[in-house]
């Protein structure tokens, strides 16, 4: 049931009970179908976290060790996605000329209620107002050293929404399973239980150094390995209890 | 033009420097010591250089593993590091170096998508100055430079103010230095800046849009020292004016 909308952060208070998952997701699909995309939740500053699964840093083997990284990650790995690349459900997202492929970062998204600054780990889920879906788009590029800003700054790079559900649906935000679809296949499956740091911790690492604000986005970090969509593909990703979130990949001049 | 942003008496008001002055909109007058400085743009998206003189290319060779650059080093900062003329940046108290950074800071006037050389200019409303400190013990050579050692909150020193581009006839003839404790640290010239502001603007409006509010810091010269809590760092770059910070121990 679609119940409420904050209009400050546009927090979807849907109730997470089996007749409204289905609402969840067909009312406002079929409002995209009908209106074209939604706009995306109003996000004040995007920070994604990369290699915080798990799986997904012990891929690298040996290389952490090796130059140029010489070491493992002692900090989150973060990096900001800059106001131009929010999307949102339903975007048609232009991939550049020179792209065969983008790398599709499915992962849940962290919306801030109150501004949290040196937060403890014990205490920062109180600081969150809501969760919702991101796809952080990337062209593929191999080095994670000194990324050039054209591999994941791009403008429509970060589809999110459809809305923010608010935190109190989502009492355990760290054994979500997140599912990718590209053109309807499963590409991916994965559990947020997998993070090497859960919500909580991310929250109170991140704010030991770096004041977020209400309205902030931290996400939270992709599954795994990496998903690849082409062009003219559609993304869908699904974590419930909050709800799915697609985008096309189409050429550049076309969206 | 000189546009600033003051917190005075209750508000936050925009003001126009005018001589030792601030005029408020409404015609008051006041002196620099009345106001609290804030930074005088509301950001958008912050765009930073890094290694963008040659001299300073230089000076972090023996940490740098490129050889060459193909590109401009541009990275990203949060709102959440910036901080007034007379602002205070914390100093952890367990590093071993912090140093600050004097840099041009482009403030972007009109949108800006694959915008070419030659018609870059029209895109900037003018410019300030930025000193954005950095703290090489948390340097992690992980998507560098990683944020705990370039985003912290209220690290990057922006202003007093932003002239306006008008007023600034030549971006590339500009000097720069900063002094601590009065003694004269460094100094450049934007002059010997290797990817210039038309070729920042034509790069970055290639793959993202830059809109009024943007802000890109162009990048620091050589001569980068350590500095502790108690010391007062003075950015100057001629024409734009002189940006003081103090540098204080990080609290509880």
């Amino acid at each position: 049931m679609l119940v409420n909308f904050d209009s400050a952060l546009s927090i979807h208070d849907a109730l997470a009970v089996p007749a409204g998952r289905a609402a969840a997701e067909d009312r406002p699909l079929a409002a995209w179908r009908s209106t074209g995309a939604f706009a995306p939740p109003p996000i004040a500053t995007a920070y994604g976290t990369l290699l915080n699964h798990r799986d997904a840093l012990a891929a690298l083997g040996d290389a952490v060790h090796q130059p140029p990284h010489k070491a493992p990650p002692r900090s989150p790995v973060l990096y900001i996605k800059p106001r131009h690349c929010l999307a949102g459900h339903g975007a048609a997202v232009e991939m550049p000329a020179d792209a065969d492929a983008l790398e599709v970062g499915a992962q849940l998204g962290i919306v801030i209620g109150r501004e949290a600054c040196r937060v403890r780990e014990s205490d920062a889920l109180a600081f969150v107002a809501g969760y919702t879906l991101c796809s952080d788009l990337s062209v593929p590029h191999p080095s994670y050293y000194r990324p050039s800003l054209r591999y994941k700054a791009r403008d429509g790079f970060l589809p999110l929404g459809p809305w923010v559900l608010a935190a109190r649906h989502v009492p355990d935000p760290d054994s979500l399973e997140v599912v990718v679809l590209i053109d309807g296949r499963e590409a991916q499956r994965y559990s947020t239980a997998g993070m090497q740091r859960g919500v909580a911790r991310l929250i109170a690492e991140v704010s030991s150094f770096m004041t977020l604000s209400a309205g902030d986005l931290l996400m939270l970090g992709a599954g795994p390995a990496a998903t690849l969509a082409r062009m003219g593909q559609t993304v869908r990703i699904t974590i419930e209890p909050i709800g799915t979130l697609e985008h096309r990949l189409v050429a550049e001049g076309v969206a | 033009m000189k546009h600033a942003r003051v917190a005075w008496a209750g508000a936050i008001h925009s003001a126009i420097a005018d001589g030792d002055q601030l005029r408020l909109a409404d015609g008051t007058r006041l002196a620099e010591e009345q106001v609290v400085w804030l930074p005088p743009v509301q950001p958008g998206t912050i765009i930073a250089l890094g290694i963008n003189y040659a001299d300073h290319k230089k000076e972090l060779a023996k940490e740098l593993t490129l050889t060459s650059k193909d590109e401009p080093l541009a990275f990203l900062k949060g709102p959440n590091a910036l901080v007034g003329h007379r602002g205070r940046t914390r100093r952890p108290a367990d590093v071993v170096f912090m140093h600050y950074e004097c840099e041009l800071a482009v403030v972007i006037g009109r949108h800006a998508r694959r915008v070419k050389r030659a018609d870059a200019l029209q895109c900037v409303a003018g410019y300030t100055i930025a000193n954005d400190y950095a703290i090489r013990d948390y340097l992690e050579n992980w998507y560098r430079p990683n944020l705990r050692v370039k985003n912290r909150d209220g690290a990057t020193a922006l202003g007093p103010w932003w002239v306006d581009a008008a007023d600034v006839p030549d971006p590339h003839a500009l000097e720069l230095r900063t002094f601590v404790n009065g003694e004269l640290k460094q100094h450049g010239n934007t002059c010997d800046l290797i990817d210039d502001v038309p070729a920042l603007i034509e790069y970055l409006s290639s793959f993202m849009t830059l809109s009024p509010g943007d802000l890109i810091l162009t990048g620091t010269p050589e001569g980068v020292v350590n500095v502790n809590p108690g010391d007062e760092v003075v950015c100057e770059i001629d024409g734009l004016g002189r940006l003081v910070n103090t540098i204080v121990t990080e609290g509880p």
